[in-house]
């Protein structure tokens, strides 16, 4: 156990004296490692709240560099920082906010090569990426390894998300056994995203992850919330496992990771 | 008999932009049917050639996964409220 500094107890202060985190939550929070995947729209908010709150490691993982176009949403980057990468241009607001915590960046795209021995440093994975690859990619990895996975998808002024522990909840593939075939669901380059979306299922992501470091509340296991801007609604549904599941049920087909862009059906046989 | 039908907002260019439809059926792909009848083309969009919920559609019946229920066969009753959700990958 180490002690709190007076300049962490002064920190951290308003959220110290929440009866349900106190000294000792913000100490388990100043141990955790939590791994951001994607600097985007849900990675963007998600970073912010988790740096303030002193989560003590934070791994960001982004293979591009800031555009124009990502401004509108993407609130860890700025006008000043178009051009270089996402990774970079986030440790640097991120660290102001909170000098003290350990920001480790990976610009890489993540593969089934490289993803098991990133994850693998971690205690919780965010999932804020922009693809379906990636998604089971990501989702296969953390049934794996057993790491918790806080999932969130956006579209338009819709969101969705759910709470991922492996074999104790559903995990992507129990939701969606299979991807769409390219083309019938639109991604938010053809079909638009609103930035406060973007920015309300990162933060539920964010709350997510807090809740399950501190051990408290009701996490969205087992349930698939569902906000839509317009109506100003949310809904939650139940989901369940699914016992045919090919990476967490009774007689998993898959053991190992696979090829994830042929599985999308992105890449196209030769012929 | 009216069941209420939560339209997912990729689909809603064939509901004439309505996020919410009444519709009837005694199951639901009875009522996947019948909704195809108003807006043509909905059920391509929804089933498989096969006639079977597309992989990554969700379709809930009062916040229940009809694949925990007797899937497209589960059974719809007046009142009930039925939730289409496509998977969405955006970030
Ligand atoms: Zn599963």
């Amino acid at each position: 156990m180490f002690k709190l500094t007076d300049e962490q107890i002064e920190r951290y202060s308003r959220q110290i004296i929440l009866p349900e985190i106190g000294g000792k939550g913000q100490e388990k929070l100043l141990k955790a490692k939590v791994l951001i995947i994607g600097c985007g729209g849900l990675g963007s908010p998600c970073a912010f709240y988790l740096v303030a709150a002193g989560i003590g490691k934070i791994g960001l993982i982004d293979s591009d560099n800031v555009e124009l176009n990502n401004l509108q949403r993407q609130i860890l980057h700025s006008t000043r920082t178009v051009g270089i990468p996402k990774v970079e241009s986030a440790k640097d607001i991120l660290s102001n906010i909170n000098p003290n915590i350990d920001i480790v960046v990976h610009k890489l795209r993540l593969t089934s090569e490289n993803i098991l021995s990133i994850i693998r440093n971690y205690d919780v994975i965010i999932d804020g990426s922009d693809n379906f690859p990636t998604r089971y990619l990501v989702n296969d990895a953390c049934v794996l390894l057993k790491k918790p996975l806080i999932h969130a998808g956006i579209l338009r002024f819709d969101g969705q998300a759910t709470t991922i522990i492996p074999y104790k909840s559903p995990c992507y593939r129990c939701l969606f056994p299979a991807p769409p075939p390219p083309g019938t669901v639109p991604s938010c380059q053809e079909a638009g995203i609103l930035g406060v979306v973007a920015g309300t299922l990162g933060l539920i992501q964010a709350t997510e992850a807090l809740k399950y470091i501190l051990s408290v509340g009701e996490l969205l296991i087992g349930k698939l919330l569902i906000f839509n801007a317009l109506e100003m609604s949310f809904r939650t549904l139940k989901i369940q496992r699914d016992k045919k599941c090919p990476i967490c049920g009774n007689k998993p087909t898959i053991k190992k990771l696979i090829d994830y862009e042929e599985f999308c059906q992105l890449r196209k046989n030769k012929t | 008999m009216a069941i209420k039908v939560r339209i997912p907002t990729p689909l809603q260019k064939l509901t004439d932009k309505k996020a919410e439809v009444k519709c009837s059926g005694k199951t639901v792909i009875e009522l996947i049917a019948i909704l195809d009848k108003k807006y043509p083309g909905i059920k391509e969009r929804l089933c498989d050639e096969k006639g079977n919920i597309r992989r990554f559609i969700n379709i809930f019946v009062n916040e229940q996964d009809i694949r925990f229920l007797k899937g497209k066969n589960s059974k719809l009753k007046d009142g009930d409220d039925v939730s289409i959700i496509p998977a969405i990958a955006g970030g």
